[in-house]
């Protein structure tokens, strides 16, 4: 793949948008039940359905908008509010550069327009794509749409007749992600490089999530899993 | 500060996780415009991409309770031999209410 010559315009294919759309389509079945969880929270601590709905909508971020919920009372601290916000979707940042080689030959306002349903389950599914040789932004923008209205949906049912949903782990359905984000990475290629920046990421993430402030342990463990990469260069011997 | 939980204050309260959590959606391709992309980069983020996903599963296996534990374990099991992801999730989210309603 050309990493340094400027390459052709990448254009998103529609068939190929709606293809990634109904691929995402059984995992957002899954999303719907966090919403619900999430709508029933929300209307607990007494906020309105609409506003519930606005913010999932809006924010479409799920376990940050459980946070903001834990601040939730009569007032609500800023800065702990943006503080935790930030923290917990700073892995967007991280997310989104790794996407960078595939987004800058695209125009700028559509690369912008296409972050903006940019989260867990569409980006690993992209990373996985990349990592095999294959370009694919198309999931980012069909399996973002699919995943916003699922949590959107969700989040609906959830703050009308959130009740049938109350303990959604009972069902496991708090694993729905991580059992997902982990059948992504098993599914990419491993090496002894990627195997040895794995066990640096996960001690990193160990450590920051045991003696660094809350929710900072994916963003350092990432960067510490990075340097690995940084110094230990894969042989172009592939055709990647 | 604090904002009030009146119906304008929960809009601003919406505004403000919004653009920030924009913000953190914005950012990471606005940085790397930044950024000469050589091999040396391009390895980095990504090795960090594929990191990501173990930061952020490592403490849920490590810190879970047994029904994160078993869920993670069967999607980890089935995945390596059966290299399907479905079936692999399927399961594992089917083991994690097992384990919480035996144990």
């Amino acid at each position: 793949m050309n990493s340094s010559s400027p390459s052709v315009v990448y254009r998103l294919d529609p068939a190929r948008v709606r293809g990634e759309f109904l691929r995402l389509l059984p995992i957002s079945l899954f999303v719907v039940a966090f919403g619900t969880a999430f709508g029933l929270a929300a209307v607990q601590k007494g906020i309105l359905p609409l506003e519930a709905t606005l913010m999932s909508a809006l924010v479409f971020a799920g376990a940050s908008q459980f946070a903001a919920l834990e601040l939730w009372g009569d007032q609500v601290a800023l800065l702990p509010l943006m503080a935790i916000t930030f923290a917990i979707n700073s892995r967007h940042i991280l997310m989104g550069a790794s996407l960078y080689p595939m987004l800058r030959d695209m125009p700028t306002p559509r690369r912008y327009g296409l972050l903006l349903v940019l989260t867990d389950a569409n980006w690993a599914i992209s990373a996985q794509d990349y990592q095999n040789g294959r370009r694919n932004l198309e999931v980012i923008l069909g399996g973002g749409m699919v995943l916003w209205l699922a949590w959107l949906i969700g989040t609906l049912l959830g703050v009308y007749f959130g009740g049938m949903l109350a303990h959604p782990e009972q069902f496991g359905l708090d694993m729905v992600l991580g059992c997902f984000l982990l059948a992504m990475a098993l599914g990419g290629r491993k090496n002894p490089r990627v195997l040895l920046a794995w066990i640096v990421a996960a001690v990193a993430a160990m450590a920051a999530y045991w003696w660094l402030p809350p929710h900072t342990h994916v963003v350092v463990g990432a960067l510490a899993g990075g340097v690995v990469g940084f110094f230990w260069l894969e042989r172009k011997t592939d055709e990647h | 500060m604090s904002i009030e939980t009146s119906s304008q204050g929960i809009l601003a309260i919406i505004a403000i996780m919004a653009l920030v959590t924009l913000a953190t959606r914005w950012g990471g391709p606005f940085l790397m415009s930044y950024v000469t992309i050589n091999p040396r980069i391009e390895s980095f983020i990504n090795t960090m991409a594929s990191s990501v996903l173990i930061a952020i599963l490592t403490p849920m296996a490590i810190t879970g309770d047994i029904g994160a534990r078993a869920a993670l374990g069967t999607t980890a099991v089935l995945m390596l031999v059966l290299h399907k992801p479905l079936p692999s999730i399927a399961a594992g989210i089917a083991a994690a209410a097992a384990a919480r309603y035996f144990f």
